[in-house]
């Protein structure tokens, strides 16, 4: 069965939908979206150096994605603003990405791969290391869940009740990393971070519990992946960006219900 | 042994000095206030009290396993989170329902609210609920920053009045800051009055009499102490309109 490349993207697609739509929930809720894109864009340059000193991509963009995050954290700390930050990172790791991908000679990369992903190339064993991530990402959500949320609401509200914040904000960065990683073969650098986002943003005028916000945030991160391949089958379009524009469409519909409920 | 106590905290802010030299403690089963005013730094003593700032000097002693129930002054919910009320008394810990009706009713709503979003409640309402989570914590020291911060009056006072039951009932300390001189005041078994040092503190009364206190508040004092006597008396629930006009308006003809 895992023979058929449809079924292997498939499986991919929910995979990334599976850890993205919890994760895409706190990244809502705490307005980090810029964070998720910034880390998202750096991803390049892992892809960079994993090629350069031929090490697994997963290594390579897990590896900057969290180094990325572990600065801005510092640096913000010092009184950097972190939307400045977030810009210089988020650029700069593009660049610098692709003028280390120029300089390592006879390389060469499928940039619109990188881009903007590449999730019918999958194979059995991305499928193995897409589905590890996102069990991780999930096992760790699950374990954090409560003073996640409260450190998410208010940060003395954590502190009295004797949770750290500041490690439940590094747990999510750590989360982030992973699903960034790997990600990065099914949807691509530039369009992560919106799997992460617009599923959960999808879904909230339908949850009334956190729990059920994460949990329709799978369902429509799902969908859309599903519908997406589907429809870069029978229009022949790109598949990151067709399964990015179901999640929109699906958006829209629950954005419009919204709406006119008033 | 205090349930919390401050040992000589200092704290630098953008080196500049916030907390000076800080002695202070709370003993289970009474009220302690700290007034002072703005920028004074309350809320920077509140906030190292509770363990989110560490001190630059001396240190701050918590009794072992000591159990805060925190309401902060205000809490902002992003409308991008579904939060209700039952959800939320559960954070951190899940409780029974019979025990959120129990604390619901402690600070006297209904538990028809549990399944109302937070974002749709009453500024007296929310401010309840955060009472409500804080009870559910079964706290050993309640620590109340600011609470009533937009509540009319009649609210305040009634929100006071159910901190004063919850002492006995949960047989807690609670530290409060607050900016109701007036109410607090006398709803306090202490006071401390706060401005970077500690100015002066004890009874409502000595404090309130004391030249430190005056300098910083005010001749004025005297008469909102007598204000909230006057309003305590009358003191009706915020949420229940009793169809006449209460008002004392600003409290200075009672000053006199």
């Amino acid at each position: 069965m895992l023979d058929d490349f449809l079924i292997r993207a498939a499986i991919a697609g929910v995979g990334v939908a599976v850890a993205a739509g919890p994760l895409g929930c706190f990244i809502v809720w705490r307005r980090m979206a810029y964070f998720g894109d910034a880390t998202a864009h750096a991803a390049l340059l892992g892809v960079a150096l994993s090629f350069a000193f031929s090490f697994s991509l997963f290594a390579g963009v897990l590896a900057v994605a969290l180094v990325l995050s572990l600065a801005v954290t510092g640096l913000s700390a010092r009184g950097y603003p972190v939307d400045t930050l977030l810009g210089v990172f988020a650029h700069g790791g593009l660049a610098v990405g692709l003028v280390v991908m120029a300089l390592i000679p006879g390389l060469r990369v499928d940039l619109m791969g990188v881009l903007l992903g590449d999730i019918l190339a999958v194979g059995k064993a991305d499928l193995a290391v897409i589905w590890t991530g996102a069990a991780l990402v999930l096992g760790l959500l699950a374990w954090r869940w409560a003073p996640l949320l409260t450190a998410t609401l208010n940060a003395d509200l954590a502190h009295a009740s004797g949770i750290d914040p500041r490690r439940e904000q590094l747990i999510l960065t750590v989360a982030l990393a992973v699903v960034v990683a790997v990600s990065l073969k099914v949807v691509g650098a530039l369009l992560i971070s919106a799997m992460l986002i617009i599923p959960a943003a999808t879904v909230r005028p339908l949850a009334r519990t956190p729990e059920w916000m994460a949990a329709l945030a799978v369902a429509a991160g799902a969908l859309s992946a599903l519908l997406g391949l589907w429809l870069s089958m029978v229009a022949d379009t790109p598949t990151g960006p067709s399964i990015v524009a179901v999640a929109t469409g699906l958006f829209a519909l629950t954005a419009g219900v919204r709406a006119r409920r008033g | 042994m205090a349930l919390l106590s401050a040992n000589s905290v200092s704290v630098f802010r953008d080196s500049r000095l916030v907390l000076d030299g800080v002695d202070m403690s709370v003993d289970r089963g009474e009220i302690v206030t700290i007034v002072g005013p703005n920028g004074s730094g309350k809320s920077t003593l509140l906030e190292t009290l509770i363990g989110a700032i560490r001190p630059d000097r001396g240190k701050v002693v918590r009794a072992p396993k000591l159990r805060i129930g925190y309401v902060p002054q205000s809490l902002h919910i992003d409308p991008s989170m579904p939060m209700p009320v039952h959800r939320f008394l559960a954070l951190p810990h899940p409780h029974d329902r019979l025990s959120r009706a129990r604390a619901l009713a402690q600070v006297g709503l209904s538990d028809a609210v549990e399944d109302q979003p937070m974002t749709g409640l009453s500024g007296g309402q929310f401010q309840r609920v955060l009472l409500a989570r804080a009870i559910l914590m079964e706290p050993d020291l309640l620590v109340l920053d600011e609470a009533t911060r937009g509540l009319d009056q009649p609210g305040t006072a009634a929100f006071y009045e159910i901190v004063e039951d919850l002492r006995q009932v949960l047989n807690c300390g609670v530290l409060m800051v607050s900016h109701d001189l007036h109410v607090v005041m006398s709803a306090s078994d202490r006071v401390i009055c706060l401005n970077g040092h500690i100015c002066c503190h004890g009874t409502p009364e000595i404090v309130a009499s004391a030249p430190e206190y005056r300098a910083l508040f005010g001749m004025g004092t005297r008469g909102t102490l007598a204000l909230y006597r006057h309003t305590h008396d009358h003191a009706h629930d915020a949420d229940h309109n009793c169809g006449h006009d209460h008002s004392h308006g600003d409290g200075d003809h009672h000053a006199g």
